[in-house]
């Protein structure tokens, strides 16, 4: 095989895995403090579309971002109202925020369907982009591929270094045991339900702006889910999750593979597109076979309200 | 001063669980008075025109059965799951594969007419959407996977299934390249109850499986067992449910009636196969189960309703200039104001008037 070929071909996994881990690690937080948030793919939806017409009106990619976290962060929060203060099931409130930010995102969507944003140019890193093979597609990216190691970084500093990490895996552990050393359990809740909000926001910005820079309703096709499945995959470590999701990247790419792979091979390319999703179901009940390794490590009270008795 | 508190209800309230949705539905339309007036427009006559146009004539109340249909046949079927705690969500998928075995059969019948065709298009409907949601039952009960994100991940492979055979072996050698597949011959097409409209036998359909449906719910041993599985699990355990076999239950009635739902909309008002044969009413049908309590007689009316929003955003595209996803806005408000007010099931709020003064 061609030396181009493979860097572009990890060049293109990498780009393909990015949201993957940006979504995944803002639910990973989400989940860590005990909230099951179901509605990344509807919250990816309204960032990418906010960050998309934030882009299209400044011109500036980083304020699309940020539109697109606010977006995120704003769905979370409407989410967050509905489970935390209102007590209402987190499964049926965060499928309601899919088919909400699904809707709502197609419907604000409509008047910039036929337009496209100019593409991002890479950021390159001297001397490390002149590494041979690896040095063009691991330092010659797009500025959020390098925003998703930093998170990457950040998140397992906080989880396992710091004492705010601490507290939020007490209250995703056993909530009341956080309640009466007095931390505010909902208050924390709220905190990490907006992180990973904002998170998906930013994966969705990422779609729109950067990764295909245009908008067309129904275009986060799934990777929402896929996130999510992703954080279960992962077994609630952060480093797995960069993994998965690098391997989901590869899955996505694959028609990639095979035309570089040479191989004279008739696939519908249905299959191929279908390939990522049938990869999670895979992924899913590989992890789940034994109940053992999820019931340790998923947070004792992931999905459960809790409502301080006062 | 005022203070607010929410105190725990003694019991769980029956009133407020029936009020409860039309609360949600005042709320949802009082926030469609908002979001017209926010887009610019009359909120009144845009009230008009989403709520009120399509019921003006006869033809629009037979279009607003019809849209109801396929609400009324998924939600019912998902409602038994969802009573025994199986979160059957890939019901849009289960749709496709119904409407994909209903036209093989129609495909294969050609012209040939006969009265069977149609019989044998349904069982082919049923099985199909119940094969489809057999996968994350089997995965569910055998590896523990999480039935939400396998029937999820089964509606995306779902469209591309269907993609593929409309592109591929079905595609309609006359069509001009359409993706889609031949018009079935009248015979493989669902009789029209009303000459002049859309709507035909499908609907008489619906309504005897929301009658067997509530019979299974409420009259049925099994139909106990479901509930008591999903209210009380540990009871369930207790008494010796098999809690796998809620799962299968649960799952494959959820298909199957999707399934049929599928089959009801390409011998329907399609006459076809194409790609486009889901039009949402999978994940609609998860907000009419929910509106109508996961009640046959609730869900009929919540099909209804939702079948309204459905036509109501036809409406306001063609008169108002907005695009039909409004009504998407609409159902996930909907759904909103109802996980909002159920609050109020369990817990009331205390409204307390006290002197500032009197210093506790």
């Amino acid at each position: 095989m061609e030396q181009s070929l493979i860097t572009s071909m990890l060049f293109a996994t990498l780009v393909a895995g990015t949201p993957l881990i940006i979504v995944a690690l803002g639910e990973l937080i989400t989940e860590k403090a005990g909230v099951l948030n179901l509605g990344a793919e509807g919250t990816m939806a309204m960032g990418a579309v906010a960050a998309f017409a934030a882009t299209h009106y400044t011109g500036n990619p980083y304020l699309g971002v940020l539109a697109g976290m606010a977006a995120g962060a704003l769905m979370s929060l409407l989410f967050g109202l509905l489970t935390l203060t209102l007590m209402a099931n987190q499964v049926a409130s965060g499928l309601a925020l899919t088919i909400f930010g699904v809707g709502l995102s197609a419907f604000v969507g409509k008047p910039f369907e036929s337009l496209t944003l100019p593409a991002v140019p890479a950021i390159r890193i001297p001397l490390l982009a002149d590494i041979p093979l690896l040095g063009p597609a691991l330092f010659n990216q797009q500025s959020l591929v390098y925003f998703s190691w930093a998170l990457l970084g950040g998140v397992i500093w906080f989880l396992y270094k710091s004492r705010a990490g601490l507290i939020l895996r007490a209250v995703g552990e056993s909530p009341s045991s956080a309640h009466s050393i007095g931390y505010s359990v909902i208050g924390i809740r709220y905190l990490a339900t907006t992180f990973g909000g904002a998170m998906a926001g930013i994966g969705g910005a990422f779609l729109s702006v950067f990764y295909t820079p245009l908008w067309v309703e129904g275009m986060v096709s799934g990777r929402g889910w896929i996130a999510l499945a992703l954080v279960v995959f992962a077994t609630w470590r952060p480093l797995r999750v960069m993994a998965g999701a690098y391997l989901f990247g590869g899955v996505m790419i694959s028609q990639l593979f095979i035309q570089g792979s040479g191989l004279q091979i008739e696939v519908p390319s249905q299959l191929l597109s279908a390939l990522p999703y049938l990869a999670t179901i895979f992924v899913l009940v590989l992890i789940s076979r034994n109940q053992q390794t999820i019931r340790l490590n998923s947070p004792m009270s992931l999905g459960q309200p809790y409502r301080p008795d006062a | 001063m005022l203070s607010f508190k929410l105190e725990t209800r003694p019991e769980a309230s029956r009133t407020m669980s029936y009020l409860s949705p039309l609360i949600a539905v005042a709320l949802t339309m009082l926030g469609g008075l908002l979001l017209f007036s926010a887009l610019g427009k009359d909120p009144l006559e845009g009230f008009q025109v989403f709520f009120l146009n399509p019921l003006r004539h006869w033809y629009g109340v037979s279009e607003l059965l019809l849209k109801a249909v396929p609400l009324m046949l998924i939600a019912v079927g998902l409602a038994i799951g969802f009573r025994a705690n199986v979160w059957n969500i890939g019901a849009e998928g289960q749709f496709i594969l119904g409407a994909c075995g209903a036209t093989g059969v129609a495909l294969a019948m050609g012209d040939s007419s006969g009265p069977l065709v149609l019989p044998a298009m349904v069982v082919a409907g049923a099985l199909g959407g119940a094969a489809w949601a057999a996968i994350p039952a089997f995965l569910r009960t055998r590896f523990n996977a999480n039935e939400i994100l396998v029937s999820l991940m089964l509606v995306y492979v779902a469209q591309l299934l269907v993609s593929w055979l409309v592109f591929g072996p079905w595609m309609d050698p006359d069509g001009f390249n359409f993706p889609q597949s031949k018009m079935f011959s009248d015979s493989a097409l669902l009789p029209l109850l009303v000459e002049g409209t859309r709507l035909n036998l499908a609907f008489v359909m619906a309504l005897g499986v929301l009658v067997i449906g509530y019979v299974f719910m409420h009259n049925s041993y099994l139909g106990f067992k479901m509930r008591v599985a999903g209210e009380a699990a540990d009871a369930a355990r207790y008494a010796g449910f098999s809690a796998k076999r809620m799962v299968w239950i649960g799952l494959l009635v959820g298909g199957a009636c999707a399934g049929l739902a599928g089959m009801a909309e390409v011998a329907g008002p399609m006459g076809q196969l194409t790609d486009k044969v889901a039009s949402g009413y999978g994940f609609a049908a998860i907000i009419v189960a929910f509106v109508g309590r996961l009640n046959p007689i609730g869900i009929f009316f919540a099909s209804l309703l939702m079948a309204l929003l459905f036509l109501g955003g036809e409406q306001a595209q063609l008169y108002l200039s907005l695009p039909a996803s409004i009504s998407k806005v609409f159902q996930g408000m909907l759904l909103f104001f109802l996980l909002g007010s159920d609050l109020f099931i369990n817990y009331r709020l205390r409204v307390r008037l006290t002197l500032a003064k009197a210093g506790d």
